[in-house]
């Protein structure tokens, strides 16, 4: 049996990128435990609507929990109280009738909001841009023994590789790092030979694009590992660290610094 | 665009993370050195005595060691405070509702421990060694470090001051060591939980260590 609920938002509403921005309440009402947070938001937005007021815009795309595209704070927890969940994944019977739930955006100097629930995070986009890919032409999936990868490494390159760039890792960070993320680009391209051969070059431009961008530095509190809804472990910002130090005592060019945007 | 230089370590905050890390193990290993010296306050006067002026009569490693731990406190020091105007600049708007559900208390209290400790360093090394300072109805002796130490600890309020501080410094010790392993890329899935182990149960034995240390007088085992 469906339950239905009536709950209180305090949802954080801001025009545009210069607006100062201000909480206002909402209330949701006849909300299905069935439904989604989103679905629960669309509910609220349809509501808002048909008043003639401006919906509340937040930034969802596959709602499957694999595009990376929703994310908000729920209540002081990126992507909400469900572990290894994002928002849109993320069911409303895990609340209460009566519940007060606050959702604000992702909060980083190097994610400004757009509107309401939207933060810009082509930040993130430039560290890929920076070396996050490899030079050689991809093609069709390869013969699977002409590239010989050992069992570990292909787990832990998938690990690493299954991060969808939300920024719950950012967005929950005491210091607002990006570390989690870069390391997990980094580290899925070096566990694997076709990532082998720019793999010095690569962890440094990443790193001085995610230093460039203004993100905060790593203290291992370890609340990205946390929130992130694919189970990233800070184990790889570790390899980051080992990956850096590494590149700059061997690598033989230098690397320029980079600029935000 | 700005001008653009080359890039070297220390220019990366993972690369400040790592030299933090490293005046960081310098520092914790002095201190695992000082608790065990001063433990011999409890084998009387003339041990004590002897152990502080064997220190003195090698002038070059007194003050080698003394040199590597300045600049290491200096090397901590300086970036953790880069290190935390960038912290700052990178979340200028705060949430309102923000749950911590991962980190520890000692590792969110290291702001403030950090600074405490630095207080704590400058006040200690001005109460014992220079220029020594008396709390009490007593005047420090140069040479009998055994008798400024039991002299100093009858005072009450200075063995607070000295047990707070030796906790804040197992908080700091507790993140800290794990945190240093990290930000160097120690870490793998079989030594991870063992090395975490063993540099936390350092850093508890430190503290027990040096938290006994002023309450030696009050519990008699220095007299």
């Amino acid at each position: 049996m469906a339950r239905s609920m009536n709950l209180v938002l305090n949802v954080w509403r801001q025009k545009n990128a210069k607006d100062q921005g201000r909480f206002v309440r909402y209330d949701a009402k006849a909300i299905n435990d069935h439904m989604s947070f989103l679905e629960m938001l669309d509910v609220v937005n349809e509501d808002l609507a048909h008043k003639g007021e401006e919906p509340i815009a937040f930034d969802h795309d596959c709602r499957e929990g694999i595009c990376g595209s929703c994310g908000m704070v729920i209540n002081g927890v990126p992507h909400g109280p469900a572990k290894s969940t994002t928002a849109c994944q993320l069911h409303m019977r895990l609340f209460k009738d009566g519940d007060e739930i606050t959702i604000e955006p992702w909060r980083a100097g190097a994610f400004p909001v757009v509107r309401d629930l939207v933060v810009d995070r082509s930040a993130l986009d430039r560290i890929i841009q920076a070396g996050g890919y490899v030079s050689v032409r991809a093609g069709a999936a390869p013969e699977a023994n002409s590239l010989p990868v050992p069992k570990l490494d292909s787990d832990q390159a998938f690990d690493a590789a299954t991060c969808i760039g939300c920024g719950a890792c950012v967005a929950s960070c005491p210091n607002a790092s990006a570390a989690l993320f870069t390391a997990a680009k980094i580290s899925h391209l070096a566990l694997l030979p076709q990532g082998g051969p720019e793999r010095t070059d690569r962890v440094r431009k990443m790193v001085a694009q995610m230093d460039a961008e203004g993100f905060g530095h790593c203290s291992s509190h370890k609340e990205c590992e946390a929130v992130c809804p694919k189970d990233i472990s800070i184990s790889f910002i570790a390899k980051m660290n080992r990956e850096l130090i590494t590149a700059m005592s061997v690598a033989p060019n230098e690397i320029k610094s980079r600029s935000k945007g | 665009m700005a001008t653009q230089k080359a890039l070297t370590l220390l220019d990366t905050t993972v690369g400040k993370k790592a030299a933090l890390a490293v005046s960081g193990v310098i520092l914790f290993g002095f201190v695992i050195g000082h608790m065990l010296g001063n433990l011999q306050v409890m084998l009387g006067a003339e041990a004590y005595n002897a152990y502080a002026s064997g220190i003195k009569s090698k002038p070059l490693l007194l003050w080698g060691v003394r040199t590597v731990l300045v600049a290491a406190l200096l090397v901590h020091t300086v970036i953790v405070l880069e290190l935390y105007g960038k912290t700052i600049a990178a979340r200028p708007v705060a949430y309102k509702v923000k749950k911590h559900i991962a980190t520890s208390y000692a590792a969110m209290m290291m702001k403030y421990t950090g600074p405490v400790l630095l207080v704590y360093i400058i006040f200690h090394i001005a109460h014992f060694t220079y220029p020594g300072v008396s709390f009490g109805d007593y005047d420090p002796i140069a040479g009998d470090v055994y008798a400024n130490f039991v002299n100093a600890f009858r005072i009450p309020w200075v063995v607070a001051v000295y047990v707070i501080a030796n906790l804040m410094l197992g908080m700091h010790l507790y993140h800290g060591a794990f945190s240093m392993l990290q930000s160097v890329g120690l870490s793998h899935p079989r030594y991870n939980n063992r090395v975490k182990n063993i540099a936390r149960g350092l850093a508890f034995l430190v503290t027990a260590g040096n938290v006994l240390l002023p309450l030696t007088v009050f519990l008699g085992l220095a007299k």
